[in-house]
């Protein structure tokens, strides 16, 4: 099952996804990037049925580049998340809705760093921390628990690792802040494989 | 017949006066060729209903999906086992050649890695009509952009011109691990489109993933590639029902940049 988190600090924003593409009981890949960028300080997650994912999360992504392009300055991540949203709650209602979840994570200068979560019924909110998949259910009460505002980067790294039944061997995570975003180091669970 | 083909116009035209010579300049087709097996494209509908929505170009629309599924006469399943794989020497598939229809072997030598061109090969899964069909859509598709634009597709983009084309026909359950040139991409009707180094589908690929997964590294002889893949769709063919008969074996070089197949083996018994 697919994974997704996101935590909002006082000037950056962290989120990790899992590594897997999965097809029924098999992993496809073990490596797989299910974060699409969609300009300097804005990151999409997405996860939900197979293609949709791709299809929906493609399609965002190059329409942020072409608002950029067409008007020189890009979309704060505000405005991409109701882009986005918009996209989902039009294709809702028709005969192929596409069914993913999101997180939109950003870095605006104006307003400092944005999480936002989406789901497949294109609802849309603001939140400080937000998961998505079966791992949500143990990770959200950890974070309601120990999340402070003011939480620096290496403390919400710990609690990426969780007691989960469907063992994700691999996350990968990434942080933006004022300077864009970085990569940090994949967190493997030492268990798997 | 076929919708909007500028050659068609062209051939009615020269029916009228044999003296006029139309030569159809090179378009971009308006719309997809492939209306066939859908109820309705949603296109249609949206533009019927909502008439000032199709003048707006400033956004263009998501690509639209059939109206519902067409549902399935019976439950196929993809009786096969194919697998391929990136090592030094170049990429390696390897498939089955039984051909089942719920229960009966159909054909005992079928072809299920079909080439494309001299620089791409399609291992398939699945029906093998529609298998066949697409094989030969894309070949046209990609020859029509070679003549366009001077240039081979790259594998990176055939799989997703593949994957695009497959995108109206979810639900056909259709998969292909299309590779070479070097490298490898799995394409599922479903709309999956991944970019590996090992890929195995069909029925038996559980059974050959496992073989797969503790033989195959990056330093490979060509021989012992082919003797793992063989090995792998071998067992994969003893535990399961839906594949058997022969092992085609296919290898493509990195530096050659050309296919070879090796002997159509029969597996040890």
């Amino acid at each position: 099952m697919e994974y997704l988190i996101g935590i909002q600090g006082p000037d950056f924003v962290l989120v990790a996804a899992d590594n897997v593409a999965a097809s029924s009981i098999i992993q496809m890949k073990h490596d797989y990037d299910k974060m699409f960028k969609l300009s300097e300080k804005i990151l999409l997650l997405c996860v939900g049925e197979a293609g949709d994912t791709v299809q929906f999360a493609e399609y965002i992504q190059k329409n942020v580049q072409l608002y950029k392009m067409r008007n020189g300055y890009e979309l704060s991540p505000s405005a991409a998340a109701n882009f986005t949203r918009k996209n989902l709650a039009d294709y809702l209602r028709s005969r192929t809705p596409y069914h993913v979840n999101l997180l939109l994570a950003g870095y605006d200068d104006a307003d400092g760093p944005g999480l936002f979560y989406m789901d497949h019924l294109s609802s849309l909110a603001k939140a400080p921390f937000a998961a998505h998949g079966y791992g949500a259910y143990l990770t959200l009460s950890i974070l309601d628990r120990y999340y402070k505002p003011g939480t620096n980067t290496t403390v919400l790294q710990i609690l990426l690792t969780l007691r989960f039944i469907l063992n994700l061997p691999s996350f990968s995570v990434r942080v933006i802040d004022k300077n864009g975003i970085q990569e940090l180091q994949k967190v493997t669970v030492g268990a798997a494989k | 017949m076929f919708g909007n083909t500028p050659g068609l116009t062209c051939a009615r035209d020269t029916a009228l006066s044999a003296f006029r010579f139309y030569v159809p300049a090179a378009e971009y087709l308006e719309e997809s060729p492939l209306q066939f097996g859908q109820v309705s494209t949603s296109a249609q509908i949206s533009s019927d209903l909502f008439s000032t929505h199709s003048g707006d170009l400033s956004t263009p629309s998501l690509p639209s999906v059939s109206s519902q599924p067409v549902p399935l006469p019976f439950p196929l399943s993809h009786g096969t086992t194919t697998l391929a794989f990136i090592f030094q020497g170049g990429v390696l598939a390897a498939a089955d050649t039984r051909s089942s229809c719920s229960g009966l072997v159909a054909c005992p030598a079928a072809q299920k890695i079909l080439p494309i061109h001299s620089h791409l090969v399609g291992t398939t899964s699945g029906t093998s009509a529609d298998c066949a069909l697409w094989k030969r859509i894309l070949a046209r598709e990609l020859r029509l952009y070679q003549l366009r634009h001077g240039r081979r597709l790259s594998t990176r983009g055939a799989a997703k011109l593949l994957s695009h084309m497959l995108h109206p026909f979810k639900g056909t359950e259709l998969c292909v691990a299309s590779g070479f040139g070097p490298c490898l991409f799995y394409v599922c009707s479903d709309g999956t489109r991944l970019q590996g180094t090992l890929f195995s589908v069909g029925s038996g690929s559980p059974y050959a993933y496992s073989i797969l997964d503790q033989g195959v590294e990056w330093g490979l002889t060509v021989e012992e590639a082919t003797a793992i893949g063989r090995e792998a769709v071998y067992r994969a063919t003893h535990r399961d029902a839906y594949s058997g008969n022969c092992v085609d074996v296919y290898h493509g070089l990195f530096s050659r940049r050309s296919l070879r197949r090796c002997l159509s083996l029969q597996p040890r018994s």
